[in-house]
């Protein structure tokens, strides 16, 4: 076992919790993350080997779908695959091993950095964020947007919880972002 | 003081009484009151100078086509110039001042200019100040510009916070008006997703300023049921204080809403002003109408204003301009507003009509057939000269005179993806053309239907339309239907000094000297005139110019045509469009993952893109950053440094044709690089310009990663997700970025080996023969992270590139900072690493200036001829081959301390120096510790062939000239022998 002590995308030991009129925003860094494409031919395979590991069907555009391990749709054929980081970081292997030669898979652990907030009015802060029709965000909803000019990936799981990914070196201006919004709307 | 002009009834809170300055003096108002409003309430007339004549000014309207009431709002560094005093909505505190004045606003020293009119007519300047040419930048702008103004800036940061957002919507209902409000409780009954946006802080529109009832209740009662309706539907949502800015592409509508600006301190964090940007399929414009006036002799008085201003002053804020008011109208719309304003008691001079068949009425004079031909007041209106029919005059004791000369329709947001509206020759105005962004429709007054009743029915049909509905439409209130019919009355005859714009100070007699100067289009028309330029963009002027123009050429006022209507439809603070990027937050930043730790340690920082890089590290005693930079670079090749260089792009390249991708993207082959080996690679553009360079290492048969310059990693990888996916689609190659997902060091120095033996875990052979110069692997460190190491050198030395979880980076950063310390390690930041880039003779962002070929860099043979590349055919064109193209060389000064400079040209030893005895320039200069002199590198004619000749190194600007050697760009160990050692 390695000895080295991880930092949080924020540059702190412990992850980051905001609070504003209900809602918090919360540094997340306990996820791991691999990206898989299916290879040429092989799309079917692969949504069938990613189909086992999550315990779900592989989300279709525009969705997310699955249990401890989870995927989100990335892109044509292929997903962003998230798991508990303590007990997965070497997720990537574990996806690899899924789905052998069909895919190829590169870690993204910490290629991200996630945010999420839970609260009642999160439509009212993610209308000042991103562009997407929060109208049509749903549970099981998968979206790629911009966000303060950030590439980001905003995820619905619940009607009072998103999840936003956006990359990890941009951290501290992504949560600049979400952390103005949430005083500017609540 | 007290509300001598406040009369009974309106929309104003009388319970409350609110304190505000303006010009320094305290008067009161109430809640629901403008700055406008409450000013007349107090018998204020006098607002403002006129922007080139100085001319005592004051109200024209009661809305956002306001010409003349502009203030500055707020103090300090919240001053806000030109703000309309009719669209702001009081708050107890208020301060404002009136503008363009000195010493102040009733003793204006600059009114002298009005007795100079016949100097200062339209476009004077460009006549009177030719000559003598230099006086013009000097003397002649800055001496008008201070003569000819508006409000003065605070030349301080705006304070407050603005904010942008995202809006969709089934239906965007732009205005609330009795149009709007239908509209909306149509679609909102029916289900649909509805945003109603107003620019009033009181929806209702033109019912606000009314006195006729609709239904059984009064239009005010009306309007609060309506709003209380659809306030309670969760589908419908309303945007009072928003103003729709413009129609733009595929259904995004701009619209600006003021949180803030009602407040008289903003909470914390809350904005000021929102920017949305509201999507929608389906828009529906109800923006009404604007009432337009007659010019006449001396007709911008204060106190001359449009009729339906002083309507919506008596019947919603229970103002009056004065107790004495003349009407002077060619329509039946003057009438309605002498008619309310007698039932508030407000005496009625006369009603002035041009129409010999004007209506009758007992309770005050109507002189039909009569015009205004003069006015007289200094500061404010206090008598109208009238002609009356029969060719005799009178004249009219009067306070305030309201002029109504007809309504226009607001046809602005149809013409703003280059529409152009249509002559009604029944309303002689223009209304909506056939050619509206894809999308919208037009209901009421703004689509030329002029009566209450017709604007409820087209407002429900309309949003019944866009949306498809089916089904019985709401019943509609019982309102005014009738006729309209407007005969144009654009100007009296004979009148000399009529402003047309009041705004821009523009007269008839400008417009037809427009006329005689040739400037006849109506695109010239308005530059040359300024004509319905400024803060106003003319809503109330642009008619009446358009109508002068088409009797001096004797055209039609539809061929004559509008200038173009363009987007913000009011003006919108530059503080709402940046939003929230501002200051450092004016782009997003990237941090690398020794970020934390480099700022404890004082590193100075550079942005690179978007990235924060430390560029050196100061120690305690270096007050120079030559003086770190040396040292960095003293220690890095005495023994060993490390420098962050995550921010290098970094592409995961896997596939089954993963090589032979690498080996067309890149001009030199890579099907047959060994796994577990790196390459040096450089990239082509399609014109066979070098667009990058980088390393691509192997780490299995069908797995790749890819480096890039930190500058161009995205548009590399741009470049390559193109040609995967548009020029080899039958390849099987998969691609993803990785740069911030490893945090990757470079360690570099001969001590670099010894370093990281005691990081790497020990069942891993660093040695020469096990680990050689570009070998590259996965292995562990610091007791099994898994890591990958790359044997790679920018530097010259013996180095390395070591990679960690992101997450890992700042505490590898302090172990190989901890374990080197019997090495005497350093961290070395940009410079240290471009001055050893230079010492090595290294190409990079400088040299890769988007114009130099591979030959050019001295690379030439690394242009495979083996294979097809993209950019391999065209690096060979006849102009780049040529025996004399540039070629990269290292520059010395001949004394040492001779300071190199990039950007410097070169120039042989004797001869003429310009352009055409160019012989090349300087791309990089640094100082080298290492060899005590400055240096640099550079691009000169056949450079290669000219080692050891000696050149000028010039910079005319400057006024440089430095002796300098051409030598070998390699300036340190130029065999590589350290890099393998």
């Amino acid at each position: 076992m390695h000895d080295l002590v991880a930092i949080t995308a924020l540059g702190g030991t412990d992850p980051r919790v905001d609070t504003v009129g209900g809602v918090t925003c919360s540094e997340v860094p306990g996820v791991a993350l691999a990206s898989v494409a299916a290879r040429m031919g092989q799309k079917d395979k692969t949504a069938a080997s990613l189909a086992k590991l999550i315990d779900a069907p592989a989300p279709e555009i525009g969705r997310w779908a699955g249990t401890t391990i989870s995927a989100y749709w990335a892109g044509p054929d292929q997903w962003m695959v998230e798991a508990p980081f303590d007990t997965h970081e070497e997720l990537a292997d574990q996806v690899q091993t899924a789905t052998g030669n069909s895919a190829s898979v590169t870690e993204q652990t910490d290629g991200w950095t996630r945010f999420d907030l839970n609260g009642d009015s999160i439509p009212a802060v993610l209308e000042l964020l991103c562009q997407l029709d929060l109208r049509k965000m749903d549970p099981g909803s998968a979206a790629r947007c911009s966000i303060h000019h950030i590439g980001c990936f905003v995820l619905c799981r619940a009607p009072d919880s998103f999840s936003i990914y956006g990359p990890r070196s941009s951290a501290g201006s992504l949560h600049h972002a979400i952390v103005t919004a949430m005083r500017s709307a609540l | 003081m007290t509300q001598t002009n406040r009369l009974n009834g309106g929309q104003i809170d009388r319970n409350t009484s609110f304190s505000f300055k303006f010009d320094g003096r305290s008067y009161s108002a109430h809640p629901g009151d403008t700055l406008a409003s409450a000013l007349l309430a107090n018998d204020v007339r006098l607002i403002g100078r006129s922007f080139k004549y100085h001319r005592p000014r004051g109200l024209l309207t009661a809305g956002s086509e306001e010409p003349n009431g502009m203030v500055e709002l707020r103090t300090g560094a919240l001053k806000e110039p030109n703000t309309r005093a009719t669209t702001i909505e009081m708050f107890d505190g208020l301060e404002a001042k009136s503008q363009n004045r000195w010493p102040s606003l009733k003793f204006d020293a600059l009114a002298v200019n009005d007795m100079f009119s016949n100097f200062l007519s339209a476009g004077f300047y460009y006549k009177t100040f030719m000559w003598p040419a230099a006086f013009w930048e000097k003397l002649y702008e800055p001496m008008i510009r201070r003569a000819a103004g508006l409000g003065s800036l605070s030349q301080e940061a705006d304070p407050d916070e603005y904010d942008k957002g995202f809006r969709h919507c089934d239906l965007l209902i732009i205005g609330a008006g009795p149009a709007g409000l239908m509209a909306a409780l149509t679609a909102g009954r029916a289900g649909a997703d509805v945003i109603l946006a107003d620019e009033d802080f009181t929806l209702g529109g033109r019912l606000n300023s009314e006195a006729f009832a609709l239904g059984d209740q009064s239009a005010q009662d009306w309007v609060a049921q309506a709003v209380a309706e659809l306030s309670s539907l969760p589908n419908v949502r309303l945007m009072p204080r928003t103003t729709v800015i413009g129609a733009f592409d595929h259904g995004v509508y701009g619209a600006v809403e003021r949180t803030g600006d009602h407040l008289a301190t903003l909470p914390a964090g809350k904005p000021r002003q929102i920017l949305w940007r509201i999507y929608t399929d389906k828009a529906l414009l109800c923006a009404g109408a604007t009432e337009r006036p007659i010019a006449f002799e001396n007709n911008d008085r204060p106190g001359i204003m449009m009729a339906s201003a002083l309507r919506t002053y008596a019947n919603r804020f229970a103002a009056t301009a004065s107790q004495r008011v003349a009407i002077f109208t060619n329509n039946d719309d003057g009438h309605r507003t002498a008619a309310d304003l007698h039932a508030k008691g407000v005496t009625i001079t006369a009603v002035v009509d041009v129409r010999e068949d004007a209506p009758t009425c007992y309770d005050y004079e109507v002189l039909k057939g009569a015009q205004v031909i003069d006015t007289k007041g200094r500061h404010g209106l206090t008598f109208v000269e009238v002609a009356l029919t029969d060719g005799s005059t009178r004249t009219l004791e009067c306070g305030a005179l309201g002029v109504s000369g007809g309504w226009n329709p607001n046809v602005h947001m149809t013409c703003h993806q280059r529409g152009r509206p249509v002559w009604n020759d029944a309303l002689a105005a223009f209304v909506p053309g056939e050619n509206l962004p894809v999308g919208l429709s037009v209901a009421g007054a703004a689509n030329g239907v002029m009566s209450t009743h017709g604007a409820l029915q087209s407002g429900a049909e309309s949003a019944a339309n866009a949306l498809e509905l089916t089904g019985v439409l709401p019943d509609l209130p019982e309102a005014e239907d009738a006729p309209v019919s407007q005969t144009p009355f654009w100007y009296v005859e004979g009148c000399k000094r009529a402003w047309v714009d009041q705004q821009n100070d523009v007269t008839v007699k400008d417009v037809k000297l427009s006329y005689q100067e040739g400037f006849r289009s109506v695109e010239h028309l308005k530059r040359y005139t300024t004509l319905g330029m400024a803060t106003d963009q003319g809503k109330t002027s642009n008619i009446t110019g358009l109508a002068i123009m088409a009797e001096v050429t004797g055209k039609s006022i539809p061929e004559v045509g509008t200038t173009i209507f363009r987007p913000p439809y009011t003006p919108v603070p530059i503080g709402t469009f940046a939003g929230r990027m501002k200051g450092q937050e004016f782009h997003p930043t990237r941090l690398t993952p020794s970020h934390y730790w480099a700022k404890e340690r004082g590193a100075v920082f550079v942005e690179v893109g978007n990235w924060l890089r430390a560029q050196w590290f100061p120690l305690p005693g270096e007050t120079h950053w030559r003086q770190s930079v040396d040292r960095e670079v003293r220690q890095t090749r005495a023994s060993v440094g490390v420098c962050d260089c995550t921010t290098l792009g970094k592409i995961d390249v896997q596939g089954t044709d993963a090589a032979e991708f690498l080996n067309r993207i890149y001009a030199n082959g890579f099907a047959k690089l060994a796994v577990g080996k790196t390459r040096y690679g450089l990239m082509l553009r399609e014109d066979g310009m070098v667009m990058d360079d980088g390393t691509a290492a192997r780490l299995a048969e069908d797995h790749f990663v890819v480096t890039t310059t930190t500058a161009n990693a995205v548009s590399v990888y741009r470049h390559m997700e193109f040609a995967r996916q548009c020029l080899y689609p039958d390849m099987d190659v998969q691609l993803i970025s990785t740069t911030e997902a490893w945090a990757q060091y470079a360690v570099a120095g001969p001590n670099s080996r010894k370093l990281l033996q005691k990081i790497v875990d020990p069942e891993f052979d660093l040695s020469n023969d096990a680990f050689p110069f570009m070998a590259c692997g996965n292995v562990t460190v610091c007791g099994g992270l898994r890591a990958r190491l790359f044997r790679i050198s920018f530097s010259g030395e013996l180095a390395y590139e070591i990679a960690v979880p992101s997450r890992y980076g700042d505490a590898l950063m302090q172990r190989l900072m901890a374990e080197g310390e019997e090495f005497d390690v350093t961290p070395y930041g940009t410079e240290a690493l471009g001055v050893m880039r230079v010492e090595k003779g290294h190409a990079a962002g400088s040299e890769l200036n988007g114009t130099t070929t591979a030959l050019n860099l001295g690379l030439g043979k690394m242009v495979s001829k083996k294979k097809d590349s993209i950019g391999s055919v065209l690096s060979e064109r006849e102009a780049l081959v040529e025996p004399d193209v540039l070629r990269l060389v290292g520059i010395k000064p001949l004394q040492p301390e001779d300071k190199v400079t990039a950007g410097g040209h070169l120039m042989n030893p004797d001869g003429p120096i310009d352009a055409a005895h160019d012989q090349g320039y300087v791309t990089s200069a640094v100082y080298s510790p290492i060899l005590n002199s400055n240096i640099g590198l550079g691009l000169v004619k056949n450079g290669a062939e000219r080692l050891g000749e000696k050149m000028r190194l010039v910079s005319p600007l400057t006024d440089l000239t430095v002796e300098v050697e051409l030598v070998s760009a390699h300036f340190v160990d130029p065999e590589g022998e350290r890099l393998r050692a």
